[in-house]
Parts: C-alpha cells; structure tokens; sequence
C-alpha cells in the first residue's frame, strides 16, 4: 500500500477527510447493497485487549456488510496473543493475516504503538481513557446526518467529562466546525480535564461555560451528550458511588427541553437516562448505534483506499 | 564579560539559573565524561543577578542541546577555541524529548511495554508544555 492511513485520534483526519467519510456512510444508508461485495476478500482483525462487545460488534458488522471476513480476540485474559506479548509484537504478527485492524486496549496510547508497526491501516478502537476516534465518527455521523450540519451548534456534554474520553474526542472534532457552543456539565471531580479545557476550548477560542446542574442548560441546547460514570476508571470506589447517580434524564427534566434538542450517549447506559426517556422523539442514542455501523463501513472503506470505487 | 580562562577548547553554558547548575549537571549526565567539567554557583551577573556556569573541555557533541532547552532555553552556549568565545549560540525549545523524561501516567502503555521509548512533543510553546506522546499526559519538571 503506498499510502498508508491510520485512525487513531480523531484529528488524523482533516475536516474534508471527515466530510468525505460521512458523505460516503450517508451514500452506504441509502444504498446498502451496493456497498456488500467491496471487501470481498479482505479480513478484518479486531483485537480487543479490553472486552467492549457492542463497539467490536459494530465493527464486525460494517466488515460483514461490505462482504469482508473478521478475524481477532474479544478480550486479552483468553487469547493466546496478548499472554506477555507486547502490542508491537502483536501487530507484526497481525500484518501477515489481515488487510485492516481495529485495537482496543485498557492502556492509553496502545493504538499509536500498534500503527507504528503496522504495514496495515490500523483504527483506535478505544485506548484507554485517551481517544475513540469511531466513536467520535459515530457521533458526527449522527449528529450530521440527524440535524443536517456540524456547525453553528449548541452542545450541552454531561457527566464524567473527565475520564470520558468519548467526551474529549468529540470535543476536538466539533470546535473545528464554525460557530459550535459548549456547555459542560458535570460536578467539580469530574470536570474536563486541563488538555481539553486549555489546549482544545481555550486554544481554539470557542465559546464554552463549565455549570453544575443539568436543569438550568436544557432549554436552548441543540445536542445533550449524556455519559455515564465508569466504574472502571476509578481507583477508589466510595468516590465512584458518591457521583454515579449525580445526573439522570427523566420526563420531567425533558419537559425543559426543547422539542428540536437531541439526546445522545455512547452507551451502555447505566441509569443516566431513565428508560422512560427512550419513547422520546429526541432520544436518539439507539439511532446512534446505527449510525456507528455506517461511519465504520465508510472509515473502512477510506482506510482501504476504496471509497472512490464504483461498484 | 565572561571569564573563560583556564579552558582552551570546550564550551561554557552561560547565564544558567542560580542553583539549577547542579540538575542540569545530573541530567546531561556530565558525570560520565573524562574531560574537565567545572560548576561555578552563584557568580554575579548584571542581567540576573546572580547566575551559574558550567565550563566543559571538549566539543559541542558533549552535550544533548535537547535536554538543555528543555531544562532551560536561556541558557547561552559559548564555544570557546583557544580560549576565545568564538560563537555564542541561543537554544529552542525542542519539538521532541526521546527518554529524557518518563511518563508518570499509570494508564499509559509505557508502563505495560517497558521497551518502548518515552518520547514526549512540545504542545504548547507559550506554556512550555510537553506531553506524552502515547497518553498526552502533561510533563512535570
Ligand atoms: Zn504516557
């Protein structure tokens, strides 16, 4: 291949790349069957360190759609791969089976070590609480293809806006779109952190306020990201079970809400959004998941350097 | 005007931070070297008050310019030949630190894959920030 292209922080791809790939995941929704024969005898190969089944699914999926095969392991204490091996061991190893990788890996950075041995494209499926750069693609996709535009938004995030790193990732990408509005909401411990409040929302110099309640922001927000609190990012648990239930959805907050705004959230929920919420026209974080599928069958395709082919 | 003599050939780091001689002496690990090395603390200087220096025999390539802009980019390197200051040169910040500095993140995957070297970018020139390059994680001095 000589033009070798990863995927593992969102930033890898330019504003045109982006708009390509959700042109083309757009293009793939209208017109699935036209897409289910372009790789045709190319291997996919998951490799998830860290088990996350609805992100290695979705990945699965869009190979399978475009008539793919997959390959890998769905968690690091059963495969045989990872028992003291290093990641760029792996990688070289992966290179002589499959045409494409997607890693994910319970350490940030993992992703980055793997692509610089890789003589494949590789896509960060989730390093650590670093980036998730599908997820991200996901989000866009969603966003774009729900509200017609990534620009001239108001985005209300709320949650663990620390150690959520879909969060981060979607940050980064929205404020290189003209006009985009932040409101982060979340309690004091779980505030974004420096890198993404200094380097990314200062730097760029977007508009952003950081609050507390959830309440107060609802009424003129275009999206709502909602995330949960992860269990696993925290060291000590009393902390981790003083903030889980510091924000949840229900009817009644949604009657603050305006009728145009979005829910969206990377799933799994835990009990952030009350389930009475999921009837709502404006939750659309199931429709996400959907959406994941088709940015994932277009990176892969970019990635491959077949998304210009004709079919 | 700096006094340069008893060293023929080598370089002197000028207008070094009063009391950081001894860190920056650590960290190019001029320890190590044969030739004559000497730490003058606290001499006077009429731009910082007082200031240290560090005289070392020998060529520029003794020295990682590197680490010493990372440490202190106001550090003026004098080349010395026959005991004359024959070029002065100013240092940058570096772009990049390879095994310079550690990552101290426990997430990062430089704590699973100990061969990997810690490789951190300059990401913000005004603050003089450098991160991680696996993990982002801000470096401390
Ligand atoms: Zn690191």
């Amino acid at each position: 291949m000589n033009n070798l292209r990863h995927l593992i922080s969102p930033l890898d791809l330019s504003l045109k790349e982006i708009d390509k790939i959700l042109s083309l995941a757009a293009t793939i929704k209208e017109n699935p069957k036209s897409y289910s024969k372009k790789c045709e005898g190319l291997k996919l190969a998951t490799l998830f360190y860290e088990p996350s089944t609805r992100t290695r699914l979705s990945f699965e999926t869009a190979m399978l759609n475009l008539g793919g095969s997959i390959i890998g392991f769905s968690d690091a204490a059963n495969s045989s791969v990872s028992k003291g091996e290093t990641v760029s061991d792996t990688m070289r190893i992966i290179n002589c089976f499959a045409d494409i990788c997607a890693i994910r890996h319970n350490k940030e950075g993992a992703a980055l070590v793997a692509a610089s041995k890789a003589t494949i494209p590789v896509i960060n499926a989730g390093d650590g609480g670093h980036q998730h750069p599908t997820q991200t693609l996901t989000d866009l996709n969603t966003i774009r293809s729900l509200k017609g535009r990534l620009s001239g938004l108001k985005i209300g995030f709320c949650g663990d806006l620390k150690f959520g790193r879909t969060v981060h990732s979607l940050i980064h990408a929205l404020v290189r779109y003209p006009d985009n509005e932040f409101v982060l909401i979340s309690p004091d411990e779980l505030r974004v952190p420096a890198y993404i409040r200094d380097d990314v929302l200062i730097h760029s110099g977007v508009k952003f306020t950081e609050v507390q309640r959830l309440e107060d922001s609802l009424s003129d927000l275009d999206i709502l990201y909602m995330t949960r609190v992860q269990k696993e990012r925290f060291f000590n648990e009393e902390e981790y079970i003083r903030l889980k239930d510091r924000y949840i959805l229900d009817k009644e907050k949604m009657k603050l809400a305006g009728p145009e705004m979005l829910i969206l959230h990377p799933l799994p929920r835990v009990n952030e959004i009350a389930t009475e919420v999921d009837d709502d026209p404006r939750a659309v974080y199931f429709k996400q998941v959907e959406y994941g599928v088709y940015a994932r069958m277009a990176l892969i395709l970019f990635l491959l350097g077949k998304e210009d082919t004709s079919c | 005007m700096l006094n340069v003599s008893g060293l023929k050939d080598g370089i002197v780091l000028d207008h070094i931070q009063a009391g950081m001689s001894t860190k920056i002496f650590n960290y190019l690990g001029l320890e190590k070297l044969d030739c004559q090395v000497a730490m003058i603390r606290n001499a006077r200087s009429s731009k910082m008050g007082r200031k240290d220096i560090i005289k070392i025999e020998g060529g520029l390539d003794m020295v990682d310019l590197d680490v010493l802009g990372y440490l202190d980019h106001n550090i003026t390197i004098n080349i010395i030949k026959d005991e004359k200051i024959v070029e002065k040169r100013c240092l940058k910040l570096p772009k990049r630190l390879t095994n310079v500095l550690k990552c101290k993140n426990p997430r990062c995957i430089t704590t699973d894959d100990k061969g990997l070297p810690h490789i951190f970018f300059l990401a913000n020139e005004e603050t003089q920030t450098y991160r991680c390059l696996y993990c982002e994680e801000t470096a401390s001095k």
